[in-house]
C-alpha cells in the first residue's frame, strides 16, 4: 500500500521555482480588455482613530495616468458591508466593515480611499494629492488598559471596549488551596504578523456584458473568497472565478477578507475594467492582519508527589478594531486556552477570557492559531513546577505527560486526546539531548550564561465541520480530489485544498500514485482554481493531508475500480482477479496484460472494443468529511539552547531540537522542512518579531527594519526527528503537520532564556524577549 | 504635472542587447519585471531589507529595488532566468530542488543569485560562511536549514 506514502521525495513542481518560472499573482501579464488595467493605491488613515473628510479630490483625479478617485460613498450598492456575527460566541461585539471607510477610520492604516492609475507610481503619485481634514478622536490601543473605566472608546457609542467574554471550566479554588506546590506565570505576547514574503495582491477582472468576476490572487482559500465576493458584490457564486496560481506564503494571513482587496474588487466592478492590487511591504506590516496580542496570566496546581492538580488561566486578549470576517478574532484566544495543559493529565481547568477591541488593525489566525499561546503559559508553569520541586525539567515532564494507555482521554479543558506518543517522543529527545547537560554545565563553568529549555505540545490540527459550520462562517471543512485518467497513462489531479508551497500537491501526488498504482511522477496535481477545481476548504488549521489526502485516496480507489472493471471487460475476466503495479495491469500470475494508457485509449478514441453496455467514466470525484473526531490532535516536544549575553542582552539560539509525531508522514522530507519553518517563525516570535505601536497609537514597525524577522545569521540548526503514530479513524493516517513547529518554540526558547538566568534570579515574561528587557531584568539599564 | 521624465538606455540582460526607454524613477527591479517580461526576480519588500529583488549587476549582486533602471545603462544584467547558464548557478538550482531548500519559492531567486556569488568567491564554505552571506535574504519558509544544506551540497558537487 505504501511504495509512494513515506518516501522523501522533492517536490516535483520546484523545479520552475528554482528556474525563475513561478507565476505568483503579480508576475500576471497586463490585464488586457475593459481598456486595459489600472493599479490600485490607497490612501490609508494616518491616524489609530480618527473622523475625516475629502475637502478636494479633482487635484489627484487631475494627476497624470489617474483613471479613478473613489472614496466609500462611490461603492455603495457596489459592495456591501460585513460584520462578523458568530453563532458559536453569542454577543460577540462586531462593528461593521466597509470596502473603505465611510468617514471614520477606527485604525492605523485602515484605506479611506482609492487611487486608480496607468502604473503603481502614478497612482502613489495622486494619492498624495487627496486633500482630507482629519479630526483625531480619542484612540485606545494599548492592551493593558483597554478595559479599564476611562479608556477610550474605539468606536463611538460602545459601553465599554470588551468584545467578548467568558469562562469555562469549573471552579478550582479548593483545589489550589490544599494543593501542595501552587506556581504562577504571566507572560505578555506582543502582537506579529505573517510577514508573507510575496505580499498580499490582486489582478480582478470585471466583465460587465456577463456580469461575473473573474479574480487572480495571492489567497489560501479560493471557495471561500468565492462565497464572500459573490455576497459582498451581490453576483451569482458561478460568475465569480477565483485563480491563486503561485502562493508566496500564506500562514493564515491570506484568508481573510480585507477591506482593500474587496474594494480593489468592488472598483473592477464599478469600472468595467481589471484593476491591479499589490500591497507593498509597509501597508502589508500595517494593514495584514496582526496576530497573538495576549496578556496571559496562569496558575498550575501541582501534588506532593509532582503531578499536576489543575491549571487556573487568564487571558486578555487584543482584538484590534473589527473582528476579522469569516472567522472572527476572538478563536486564536479560545485555541490558546483549549491548548492549555493538552500534553499532561491533569483533574481541574478553569479559564476566564476577556477580549479587548483596540483601535489597531484587527487581529486573526496565523501559523499555529493560539497554540504557541497556550503552550508558551503551560510550558512555563511546567518549567517553574520543576523548578520549585527541585527535580529536572524533563523527569517532572514523563510524570505528568498523558500516557498512552490514559487515551483516549477528554480532558477538563474538554479536548478529546487520543493516539499521541508523549513518552516516545520524550525518550527519542533525551536521546538527541545526549551531551547537552554536561555542555551547558562546561559552559557556565566558563562563565558562559547558557540555558535549555524544553517544551512539550499538542495541537489540534485538521479540525471538521463542527468548528466554522456551526459559527456561521463559510469555510469548509471537507475537501474533493478530481481524478483522470489521461491516455498517456498519467492521473491528473484536481484537489481543492491549496498549494502555499507547504508541497500538499506532491503529497497528494504520492497517496494518488499508492491508491491507484502508478508512479508518482506520473501523477499530476492542480489546485487553486475555483472553476477548474471542486469545492474544498483550501489550506487552514493544517488539513491538507488529513483530509484531502483522504479525498486523494478515495478518488484513487475510485479510479482503480473503474480501470479494472474496464481492463476485465476488455481481457473477459473479472475486476478481482486483475490489479495495478506501476501503471500496469497485471493478472493472478503476475502477468502484464496491459498498461492504464492502454485502457484510457481504448474508453476515449476505440469505444467499438468495449463490450455492450460498459461505459467507464474516466474521471471520478471523491469527497471526504471526517465524521468522528472532532479536530486531529498531533503531538511532539522541542528543546531549545541558547546564550544569553548578560552585557549587550542579546539571546543567541545556539541548537534547537524537535520530535514530532503528525500521524502517516506523506513525506518526511516535506515535513521535516515544514517543522523547520515553523520552529523559526516561533524563534522569531519569542526573540524578534513585535508590531509596535508608540504611546499615541502610531505604528513604529512599518518596515523589514523595524519588524525584525529571523535571517539565516541568526538561526541554528535545527535537528528533527519524527515518530509516526497514524490516525487510526482514516485510511491514510494523516494528521496535520505544518503548525506544530512554530507551537512550542517560543515557550522552548522562554523557558532556555529563563534557565540562562534563573541564577540571577530573573524570570521574563514577556515575548519578544528583547535585549533591552534582558538588560532592565538583570539591572542593567 | 509634466510627462513621465524618461532615459534611453542600452544594456545587456541575460546575453542579450536591449534596448529601453525607462522612467527615470523607475527601479532596476521594476524595469526588468514590467520592461522585460523577467519576472523571476520578486520585489518582497521594495525597501532594500528581504533580498528576493537581487540580480547580477556587472558581476555583483545588487538589490534590484534600491538601484535604478537608468544605473543599467551599458551594464550587464544577469537574472535568475539566466542563472542556470552557469555549473554554479545550476548546481544550485539543483541541490535546493532535491533538498526541498524552498516552499513558496518567492525569495529562492535572490538566494540562489546571492549563494552562487558566495561560490564563485568561496568554493569551500563553512556554514557559518554560508549563513552569513545569505543573512541578507529573508526567508519566511523554511527556517534556512535546508538551505544551507543545499549550498553546501552544490559546493561540494562543483569540488568534486
Amino acid at each position: 500500500m505504501t511504495a509512494w506514502i513515506g518516501r522523501r521525495l522533492p517536490r516535483a513542481e520546484t523545479r520552475r521555482l528554482v528556474a525563475g518560472r513561478g507565476r505568483y499573482v503579480d508576475d500576471q501579464a497586463a490585464a488586457r480588455g475593459g481598456g486595459g488595467e489600472s493599479h490600485a493605491a490607497f490612501l490609508r488613515s494616518p491616524y489609530p482613530h480618527a473622523e475625516f473628510h475629502f475637502t478636494d479630490l479633482e487635484a489627484a483625479r487631475a494627476m497624470p495616468g489617474v483613471d479613478a478617485v473613489l472614496t466609500a460613498e462611490d461603492l455603495v450598492g457596489v459592495c456591501r458591508g460585513w460584520t462578523c456575527p458568530d453563532l458559536v460566541y453569542p454577543g460577540l461585539v462586531s462593528p461593521e466593515q466597509h470596502p473603505l471607510a465611510p468617514g471614520r477610520a477606527a485604525y492605523q492604516g485602515e484605506p479611506v480611499a482609492l487611487v486608480l492609475a496607468s502604473t503603481r507610481a502614478e497612482a502613489e503619485d495622486a494619492v498624495e494629492r487627496i486633500a482630507v481634514e482629519w479630526e483625531g478622536l480619542p484612540a485606545c490601543t494599548e492592551l493593558a488598559s483597554a478595559l479599564e473605566p476611562g479608556a477610550a472608546s474605539v468606536h463611538p457609542g460602545l459601553a465599554s471596549n470588551l468584545g467578548w467574554s467568558t469562562q469555562l471550566g469549573t471552579d478550582l479554588d479548593a483545589v489550589f488551596a490544599a494543593a501542595a506546590l501552587v506556581v504562577e506565570a504571566e507572560i505578555g505576547f506582543a502582537r506579529v504578523t505573517g510577514v508573507t514574503l510575496e505580499p498580499r495582491g490582486l489582478v480582478a477582472r470585471w466583465d460587465p456584458s456577463v456580469g461575473a468576476l473573474e479574480l487572480r490572487i495571492s489567497h489560501q482559500m479560493p471557495h471561500q473568497l468565492q462565497l464572500h465576493l459573490a455576497e459582498l458584490l451581490g453576483v451569482d457564486q458561478a460568475r465569480v472565478r477565483v485563480i491563486c496560481e503561485d502562493v508566496g506564503g500564506g500562514f493564515g494571513l491570506k484568508m481573510h477578507v480585507y477591506q482593500d482587496e474587496m474594494a480593489a474588487c468592488a472598483a473592477s466592478k464599478l469600472l468595467g475594467r481589471p484593476v491591479r492590487f499589490i500591497a507593498d511591504r509597509m501597508e502589508s506590516l500595517m494593514a495584514d492582519i496582526h496576530a497573538r496580542e495576549h496578556i496571559v496570566r496562569g496558575r498550575m496546581a501541582v501534588d506532593a508527589a509532582g503531578r499536576i492538580l489543575g491549571f487556573d488561566v487568564d487571558d486578555l486578549q487584543g482584538l484590534g478594531a473589527y473582528s476579522i470576517y469569516p472567522r472572527s478574532s476572538t478563536r486564536e484566544a479560545l485555541s490558546a486556552l483549549h491548548a492549555v495543559g493538552a500534553p499532561y493529565k491533569f483533574g481541574h481547568y478553569r479559564a476566564r477570557l476577556r477580549c479587548a477591541l483596540q483601535n489597531k488593525v484587527p487581529t486573526g489566525q496565523l501559523r499555529a492559531v493560539g497554540h504557541p499561546i497556550g503552550c508558551a503559559i503551560t510550558e512555563a508553569l511546567v518549567e517553574a513546577a520543576a523548578r520549585a520541586r527541585g527535580e529536572a525539567p524533563l523527569a517532572f515532564r514523563r510524570r505528568n505527560l498523558l500516557a498512552g494507555a490514559d487515551q483516549p482521554w477528554t480532558s477538563p479543558s474538554g479536548a478529546r486526546l487520543f493516539g499521541l506518543s508523549h513518552h516516545a517522543c520524550l525518550e527519542r529527545l533525551e536521546a538527541m539531548l545526549a551531551g547537552v547537560d554536561a555542555e551547558v554545565a562546561a559552559g557556565r563553568a566558563a562563565g558562559r550564561c547558557l540555558g535549555l529549555g524544553v517544551a512539550a505540545l499538542v495541537e489540534f490540527t485538521a479540525p471538521g465541520a463542527r468548528s466554522y459550520g456551526a459559527s456561521g462562517a463559510p469555510v469548509a471543512a471537507m475537501d474533493s480530489v478530481a481524478a483522470t485518467l489521461e491516455m498517456s497513462g498519467e492521473v491528473t489531479v484536481r484537489a481543492s485544498v491549496s498549494e502555499l508551497g507547504q508541497g500538499i500537491r506532491q503529497g497528494l501526488a504520492q497517496v494518488m500514485a499508492d491508491a491507484m498504482g502508478v508512479d508518482a511522477g506520473r501523477v499530476h496535481v492542480t489546485s487553486g482554481d475555483t472553476q477548474a477545481v471542486p469545492h474544498g476548504g483550501g489550506a487552514w488549521a493544517s488539513r491538507g493531508a488529513a483530509i484531502g489526502g483522504e479525498a486523494a485516496w478515495r478518488a484513487g480507489v475510485a479510479l482503480k475500480a473503474v480501470v479494472l472493471r474496464a481492463a476485465a471487460a476488455l481481457l473477459q475476466t473479472v475486476p478481482e482477479r486483475l490489479r495495478v503495479e506501476a501503471g500496469r495491469v497485471l493478472d493472478e500470475a503476475g502477468q502484464d496484460r496491459m498498461g492504464l494508457d492502454e485502457i484510457a485509449r481504448i474508453v476515449t478514441l476505440r469505444g467499438y472494443e468495449l463490450p455492450d453496455g460498459v461505459q467507464p467514466q474516466l474521471s471520478v470525484t471523491a469527497a471526504y468529511r471526517r465524521e468522528q473526531d472532532a479536530n486531529l490532535p498531533n503531538n511532539g516536544i522541542q528543546a531549545c539552547l541558547v546564550e544569553v549575553d548578560r552585557d549587550t542582552g542579546m539571546v543567541r539560539v545556539l541548537r534547537h531540537w524537535v520530535v514530532f509525531d503528525c500521524g502517516r508522514a506523506l513525506n518526511p522530507l516535506l515535513v521535516e522542512e515544514q517543522v523547520r519553518g515553523g520552529v523559526v517563525m516561533g524563534l522569531g516570535e519569542a526573540l524578534w518579531e513585535a508590531c509596535e505601536y508608540d504611546a499615541a497609537g502610531q505604528f513604529v514597525s512599518g518596515t523589514l527594519a523595524d519588524y525584525r524577522v529571523p535571517m539565516s545569521a541568526e538561526m541554528p540548526d535545527i535537528a528533527v526527528a519524527l515518530v509516526e503514530t497514524p490516525y487510526e479513524g482514516s485510511v491514510v493516517g494523516a494528521k496535520g503537520a505544518g503548525e506544530a513547529g512554530a507551537c512550542a518554540a517560543p515557550a522552548a526558547a522562554l523557558n532556555a532564556v529563563n534557565d540562562a538566568l534563573a541564577e540571577d534570579g530573573v524570570v521574563m515574561t514577556a515575548l519578544p524577549i528583547t535585549p533591552l528587557a534582558v538588560l532592565r531584568a538583570l539591572g542593567r539599564v | 504635472m509634466d510627462e513621465e521624465a524618461t532615459l534611453r538606455i542600452a544594456s545587456t540582460v541575460n546575453g542579450r542587447a536591449v534596448r529601453s526607454l525607462v522612467p527615470v524613477r523607475q527601479s532596476l527591479v521594476d524595469w526588468l519585471r514590467d520592461g522585460l517580461g523577467l519576472t523571476g526576480t520578486h520585489v518582497g519588500c521594495a525597501h532594500g531589507a528581504c533580498g528576493a529583488c537581487h540580480v547580477v549587476l556587472d558581476g555583483r549582486v545588487v538589490r534590484g529595488c534600491l538601484v535604478l533602471a537608468v544605473q543599467a545603462d551599458g551594464a550587464v544584467v544577469g537574472t535568475i532566468e539566466h542563472a542556470g547558464a552557469s555549473p554554479i548557478g545550476a548546481a544550485l538550482q539543483d541541490a535546493f530542488f532535491e533538498r526541498a531548500a524552498l516552499q513558496c519559492g518567492f525569495c529562492t531567486p535572490g538566494m540562489i543569485l546571492q549563494a552562487a556569488e558566495l561560490l564563485e568567491a568561496d568554493p569551500a564554505p563553512s556554514r557559518e560562511a554560508i549563513r552569513e552571506a545569505l543573512s541578507g535574504n529573508l526567508c519566511r519558509c523554511t527556517g534556512y536549514h535546508a538551505i544551507i544544506d543545499a549550498v553546501e551540497t552544490a559546493a561540494s558537487r562543483l569540488r568534486a
